[in-house]
């Protein structure tokens, strides 16, 4: 496998050269949204040549996932019930970009949010809804979800991120309980258990049929295992599969200092890409990878010390990225707006750190790594920064914005949604 | 950017690492048995409780005591930590924390228990949350903690 290293927590000169190169070659046909006029400051976004953007609304609630219809009506998810709604849909009515028509639904917190097949999809941190739409992908009933699953467990790791194939399964995330599997999570010294018993109900993606009312945990199959949270996930249409991007875990050096600086620990482990065909296994907790060694690492919970190896039976990344980013949004770029180069390439949303105090945070960015026939080529580039409203963040609530959600417009619009204070972006490239 | 190689980011990492400060040496929490002088002042006490905050909560509860949203409580303004019952912050440090609401708002992320801090850093690392930020509160002393893990075991 190819291994590409990724070093976005470096220097602004990297970031700077992407704005030089991005956007340089291309000769495409600009579909030009008529009427959607940029930000004046660009929705406060530092983005490549050629790209602006504008806010489609503002303080609408800390908005998690979102998608858009093909009529450009945003749904979005929210966090918490605001004014006893969990899902918003923004409507532009006079065509200008600004949503000005706002009106909700579904009485839940959580963050999965998608459409497939004329139906909307929803999760709270327990059960997964939907609605069915009409030809205008409005809900018909508001009042009247069916409940497809239901009963699944919480715990550190409570967002059940949605994705649905292309044969009516849906893929739903189930995120560990735990941070490392300790006998003692997050405790210094603490060993793993063995086997680690989360592995069974948890740490994992379930696969679900999409149209079967009520089911649980039991009817579903564990499609892909050893992952210990995803919140970024996406159905790559290219490849005809599923990509996630596992968050790792926290506190190498405060649970083992014997083994780990404070920078390793900030750097490790990486935040990965990985392809999940039915099966398989990404190897948490017994080891996580280590982009600057490119190995998989075996676990101090389980012997090691930050060199041995092991995950003979775990996948290797497809991309990886620098330790606790967060990646909370994955999307495989299909529109046509965008030059070439961004054609079938993944957006990330990244949320932004915690764990990598006393170093500085990192995150709170969107980025771009692009693709060709379903393989990452080339190195990956900051494509969306200035969220974070900060040249440094030192703690994750001085944060202004924190991207979370990716959507793809019926133009080729890319929306990011923050969960911080639930401002919807919309980047929108017309040339030089 | 096809210009850069990985040979490159990795020279940045580096060159990056080099700025930033230098590592904290570590606290071996067992051995790092600080005596207090009876007359040691509010200065000196607050001191050793922020190193000892650096090392242990810091990653969670962040440089400014504001936490993490829904996953770790605020330490800055929080009422347990500048109210009167200096038992229940003892025993959240000794035992840890876990799946308890504050204030209408939920914390996905475990605390763990510290047994292996000593009660003088205990005491310090209490007595610093409770006059860091925009707190104030009296202090904490190791004989109060004494008391509440002697009850514990
Ligand atoms: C692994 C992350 C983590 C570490 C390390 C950590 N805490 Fe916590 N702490 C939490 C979480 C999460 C909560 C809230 C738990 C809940 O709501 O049930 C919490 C709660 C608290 C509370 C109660 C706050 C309130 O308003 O009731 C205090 C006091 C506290 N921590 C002090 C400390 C101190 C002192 C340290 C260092 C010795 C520390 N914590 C280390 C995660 C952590």
């Amino acid at each position: 496998m190819k291994k590409i290293i990724h070093c976005l927590s470096v220097t602004l000169a990297i970031i700077s050269l992407s704005y030089l190169t991005a956007g340089a070659s291309d000769s495409l046909k600009v579909t030009t949204p008529a009427g959607i006029v940029a930000d004046a400051d660009n929705a406060g976004l530092k983005l490549p040549n050629g790209f602006s953007a504008l806010k489609v609304a503002e303080n609408v609630g800390k908005s998690r996932h979102i998608v858009v219809t093909a009529q450009g009506d945003i749904y979005v998810k929210l966090d918490r019930v605001v004014n006893g709604k969990g899902v918003l849909r923004l409507h532009d009515s006079k065509g200008n970009g600004k949503a000005d028509n706002i009106t909700g639904l579904g009485n839940y917190g959580g963050t999965g949010i998608t459409i497939k097949n004329g139906y909307l999809y929803a999760s709270s941190n327990t059960e997964v809804f939907r609605y069915k739409l009409n030809a205008k992908n409005e809900v018909i009933n508001l009042d009247a979800p069916e409940k497809i699953i239901t009963g699944l467990g919480t715990g550190q790791h409570p967002s059940k991120s949605i994705v649905l194939d292309n044969e009516n399964h849906i893929y739903v995330n189930q995120g560990a309980y735990s941070n490392s599997c300790q006998e003692q999570d997050r405790t210094l010294g603490s060993k793993g258990k063995m086997p680690c018993p989360v592995l069974n109900d948890a740490a994992g993606i379930w696969q679900y049929s999409a149209d079967k009312l009520n089911q649980t945990q039991a009817d579903g199959v564990r499609y892909g295992t050893g992952l210990r949270n995803v919140v970024g996930l996406d159905w790559n249409q290219q490849t005809n599969s599923l990509f996630v991007m596992q968050h790792g875990r926290d506190q190498l050096f405060q649970n083992w200092p014997e083994f780990f600086t404070e920078k390793q620990s900030a750097e490790l482990p990486s935040e990965c890409m990985y392809e999940i065909k039915k099966g398989a296994n990404a190897g948490w907790p017994y080891i996580f990878y280590d982009h600057i060694q490119h190995k998989k690492i075996l676990a101090p919970e389980y012997g090691g010390d930050g060199k041995k190896e092991g995950g003979k039976d775990a996948i290797d990344p497809v991309v990886a990225f620098p330790g606790h980013l967060a990646p909370d949004g994955l999307l495989f770029y299909t529109g046509s707006m965008f030059p070439a180069k961004y054609k079938n390439g993944a957006f990330i949303a990244f949320h932004g750190s915690w764990n990598r105090a006393p170093l500085p945070q990192e995150g709170y960015y969107v980025v771009f790594v692009p693709f060709k026939n379903g393989k990452p080529s080339g190195d990956s580039e900051v494509f969306a920064n200035g969220f974070s409203g900060l040249a440094q963040v030192n703690s994750p609530g001085e944060a202004k914005h924190r991207p979370c959600g990716l959507a793809q417009g019926p133009d080729g619009s890319l929306y990011v949604s923050d969960d911080a204070k639930g401002t919807i972006y919309r980047i929108i490239y017309k040339g030089k | 950017m096809k210009q850069l190689i990985p040979s490159l980011c990795l020279i940045l990492v580096l060159m990056s690492f080099q700025t930033q400060p230098k590592k904290q040496v570590l606290i071996k929490p067992k051995t790092a048995v600080v005596t207090a002088a009876p007359a040691a002042g509010m200065k000196a006490v607050l001191l050793r409780g922020k190193a000892v905050y650096l090392q242990q909560c810091l990653a969670c509860h962040q440089a400014d005591g504001g936490g993490v949203a829904h996953l770790n409580a605020p330490l800055n303004g929080a009422a347990a930590v500048v109210g009167k019952d200096k038992e229940k912050l003892i025993r959240i440090v000794l035992k840890g924390m876990k799946g308890v609401d504050i204030d209408d708002e939920s914390y996905n992320n475990t605390m763990a228990p510290h047994p292996e801090l000593t009660d003088q850093q205990i005491a310090d690392v209490l007595t610093y949350a409770r006059n860091s930020w925009t707190n104030k509160a009296s202090a904490v002393s190791a004989a109060e903690v004494k008391a509440v893990r002697a009850k514990i075991k």
